[in-house]
């Protein structure tokens, strides 16, 4: 393998390619069906290429490490508002996660519910395609309806239409205070209850979750602003429990399933907040669940058990309800036995396989990642 | 502008293609009289006219895909059409096309607070979505200067933004799902009431593609609680560059207003004289928004102005009232309207880093004097995303010619100086032949490729977006295999 370090040696590298190829840029993400081919290393693409402040816009190479980005925003007092998760617990994985894995896949944390998800940060890609062409789409200015949107086809393509090259993400301001109210020892419906009154009301809470049986409720901004927000949704809550105030929630437990972390088989599932606890309540006996996005993320890991009969139920439930089930982790031979991604409508599948076709015509970039 | 031949074979067989659409609609949602089809015949880009062949009202999903259906059976080009205020042409029709209306669908079908979406068809007016859940304290955040008269289905098709997407985003990132109609009359349903997609993101990729790859029929949008209260500010400065200046501070400092417009002296004159809003005269004025309890307004409002006064403002006013808010925001999105008033003009939406406004401002001004076309400068300034109206006489042989000259120079400053051809109005007929300023040829092959998987025949909304020359390969072979 050689080392790639710009976008020209990954269009060489592609366009020459024989066979398969497994896009990789920090090697943190071992999610999908498995794929076997030449690894095609793209962490040699790395450094931020141009960082306005004032204008709210970052621009990186896709290898760029997510950290390098995190600490060049902080020192502006600025962040990434999706808040992208780190599978590393989760997956048991080294290696550090880059920002086109990020948006190659959509990694987006518990602010999702209030600010958007990554694909709604980003603002420009490019990318090579299968065909070993380089294409751009989007820019770096907020507001682009310049053609057709190409950057949200390619966050959450898993590398399966294109490798990116770089990307250019809106970014936000930091906050001066956070805060979050707790409420313990919740059932799932009261938990998604209480969460739907928190993002229902006025207060712009930032994250609604249920872990460990309680319900967290987090508040971001400037310190009087927080205090205020925190008392009066203290004052909409108080039918559900007692709600009490703390400063030192770890959100990186929502944000990366810290709960979860070493069970060797886990989902994660994106339905209507109203349909979380239906999910749960269809896991069989054994399971572990919490939620995130106010009832609408719901992670689910099982130790023992037989994890594809799991799968079946987890995704057949979600079919149903409408929404997804991804299998983020599970042993290599269950990975390759089910549909990790959940199976779309005849009609959606045809659109995407049809696309992909397009994209990657020799079928070589992540092939069978997310369809068999 | 270029438009391509109209299909005399389609023309030929109007009487038929009408006979077929009228054994699947309604007796009143088919129109084919010359005099009533005239209606169809511009959006708000009234500069360029075509009547179209027919125009259809279809009332429900079924009978847009059969409209559909029966326009892919028969060949016929099909111009998707929500209310018409598309400032881009992007509802221009085609001497041989079938204008599709969608403006009789406009049913509220599912409101849901605990799970905080709506579910319309696409026919309904921005506004109106608001409308259906203000009552009890929710609303749909894009908010286009057109949003009482403009419908979903545009706002979807054109990904709208608006005066307040500093904060909430633009039209695609309030979009949970759709209900799309294919060219072939096939339905599918993309996303829903849960948030992202399990599979590649085509509701993305639906969103701001001009109603090229199908007809959305309904649409689920994310509602939010209202804040509990707005309020804005005016700040008047001596020149654009220092207003600027103060717009980057107020973000580097951390608060993030709901909006921050900007208008030049000539838009504050004519927006004034139409409003009543008192603006302070001066070479440009600010105007910006923060949300929160009167107590939050107080504190962001105090570091906001606190920013302005290091910058010498010559005005520099909260509103005093609810009335007054209203009366701030009447001037601001009466704009286009106010200068509609005094002039014909252009709207240009390009959109540009907002480090380069100062320049670009100066080379707008210089272009205008060049030109000898008067411009008025009113955008939003949070995201960069200008509004140029270069004004002209509709009247004067070659004067339109000479505007359009001027704004394309404009939008290629905009993209020679890191930004975009089109913020907010798409890209229609009026800037599709400058796409190639912005996209290399590959780049516009990878967004024809989706063209071609979603309408491989090329029916949809024709001669929009791609310049003519550049689909035409494509097109040529299409007719040669028919």
């Amino acid at each position: 393998m050689t080392l790639l370090t710009s976008e020209a040696d990954v269009a060489e590298e592609v366009s020459g390619a024989t066979g398969p190829l497994i896009v990789r840029g920090g090697g943190t993400r071992a999610v999908g069906r498995p794929v076997t081919g030449e690894v095609l290393e793209v962490s040699g693409l790395s450094g931020i290429t141009l960082y306005e402040p004032g204008a709210l816009t970052i621009v990186a190479q896709a290898g760029t490490p997510l950290a390098e980005i995190e600490a060049a925003l902080a020192a502006e007092n600025q962040r990434l508002a999706f808040e992208p998760y780190d599978m590393t617990g989760l997956l048991g994985t080294a290696g550090a996660s880059t920002i086109g894995g990020v948006i190659a896949t959509n990694a987006s944390g518990p602010r999702r519910i209030q600010a958007g998800a990554a694909r709604d940060f980003a603002l420009g890609v490019r990318f090579v395609d299968g065909a070993g062409h380089v294409v751009k789409n989007g820019g770096r200015v907020m507001k682009n309806v310049t053609g057709y949107d190409l950057v949200k086809l390619m966050s959450g393509s898993w590398g399966t239409l294109g490798v990116l090259t770089e990307v250019s993400l809106k970014v936000l301001p930091a906050v001066e205070a956070t805060t979050t109210l707790v409420i313990r020892n919740l059932s799932p419906e009261r938990a998604v209850a209480a969460m739907s009154a928190a993002l229902g009301s006025p207060f712009e809470v930032s994250g609604a979750a249920w872990i460990d049986g309680a319900v967290w409720l987090r508040l971001e901004g400037f310190a009087s602003s927080v205090a205020y927000r925190a008392t009066s949704l203290q004052d909409v809550l108080r039918g559900f429990g007692d709600v009490t105030r703390t400063d030192d929630a770890d959100w990186t437990r929502v944000r990366d399933a810290v709960p979860l972390h070493g069970l060797p088989t886990v989902w994660r599932v994106s339905v209507k907040p109203g349909d979380g606890p239906d999910v749960i309540a269809a896991l069989p006996e054994g399971c572990q669940s919490m939620m995130d996005w106010g009832g609408g993320l719901i992670w689910v890991g099982q130790g023992e058990g037989d994890g594809a009969a799991t799968h079946r139920i987890v995704q057949d439930v979600v079919a149903r309800l409408g929404g997804h089930a991804t299998l983020m982790k599970g042993a290599d031979d269950l990975r390759a036995a089910v549909p990790v991604f959940q199976p779309e409508a005849p009609g959606v599948a045809v659109l995407s396989a049809a696309l992909r076709a397009r994209f990657d015509p020799r079928g070589i970039l992540n092939p069978g990642l997310m369809v068999a | 502008m270029e438009m391509p031949v109209p299909d005399s074979d389609v023309l030929s067989r109007k009487a038929r293609v009408v006979e077929r659409l009228r054994s699947v609609l309604p007796a009143d949602a088919v129109i084919d009289d010359p005099m009533e089809t005239r209606a169809y015949e511009c959006d708000a880009l009234t500069a360029y006219r075509c009547p179209p062949m027919v125009a259809v009202l279809p009332g429900t999903t079924a009978q847009v895909s059969d409209v559909l259906r029966i326009c892919h059976a028969e060949g016929v080009p099909v111009v998707p059409r929500g209310s018409g205020t598309s400032l881009a042409g992007g509802a221009l029709p085609t001497a041989d096309c079938v204008i599709l209306g969608v403006a009789r669908m406009n049913e509220v079908l599912e409101t849901d607070y605990d799970n905080r979406f709506v579910r319309v068809q696409t026919g309904r007016t921005n506004l109106s979505v608001t409308g259906a859940v203000e009552s009890d304290g929710f609303f749909y955040a894009p908010d286009p200067s057109s949003q009482l008269a403009c419908a979903i289905a545009g706002n979807i098709a054109m990904n709208s933004g608006g005066a307040h997407c500093l904060k909430y985003g633009v039209t695609t990132n309030n979009l949970m799902g759709v209900t799309l109609v294919q060219m072939d009359g096939a339905v599918v349903e993309i996303g829903g009431a849960h948030l992202d997609s399990g599979g590649l993101d085509l509701l993305g990729v639906i969103c701001g593609s001009e109603g090229q790859l199908g007809v959305v029929t309904e649409a689920t949008l994310r509602i939010l609680h209202k804040p509990e209260g707005a309020r804005p500010v005016l700040m008047g400065f001596d020149s654009a560059e220092i207003a600027g200046a103060c717009v980057g501070d107020i973000i580097k400092a951390g608060v993030l207003p709901v909006a921050i417009e900007f208008m030049d002296k000539m838009l504050i004159e004519v927006c004034e004289d139409f409003a009543k809003a008192d603006y302070p005269m001066c070479e440009a004025l600010l105007i910006v928004e923060v949300e929160g309890s009167d107590a939050e307004i107080d504190d962001q409002l105090a570091l906001i102005t606190e920013i302005a006064r290091r910058h010498n403002p010559v005005a520099l006013r909260e509103s005093a009232s609810p009335e007054e808010s209203a009366r701030i925001w009447a001037g601001r999105k009466a704009a286009f309207s106010a200068i509609g008033r005094v002039s014909d003009y252009m709207c240009l939406d390009g959109t540009i880093p907002v480090s380069e406004l100062p320049y670009v401002l100066r080379r707008i001004g210089e272009m205008s004097q060049k030109y000898g076309l008067p411009v008025g400068n009113v955008f939003h300034a949070g995201d960069g995303n200008m509004h140029p109206l270069i004004c002209y006489d509709a009247n004067k042989p070659g004067d339109l010619e000479i505007c359009e000259e001027f704004g394309a120079e404009v939008l290629k400053l905009c993209v020679e100086v890191g930004g975009c051809l089109t913020g907010e109005h798409g890209v229609g007929i009026e800037k599709r032949d400058l796409m190639t300023y912005q996209y290399a040829p590959s780049d516009l092959e990878a967004q024809m490729a989706i063209k071609d998987v979603f309408d491989p025949r090329w029916l949809l909304n024709p001669a929009k977006v791609f310049p003519l020359a550049v689909s035409q390969p494509r097109r040529s072979a299409l007719l040669a295999a028919e």
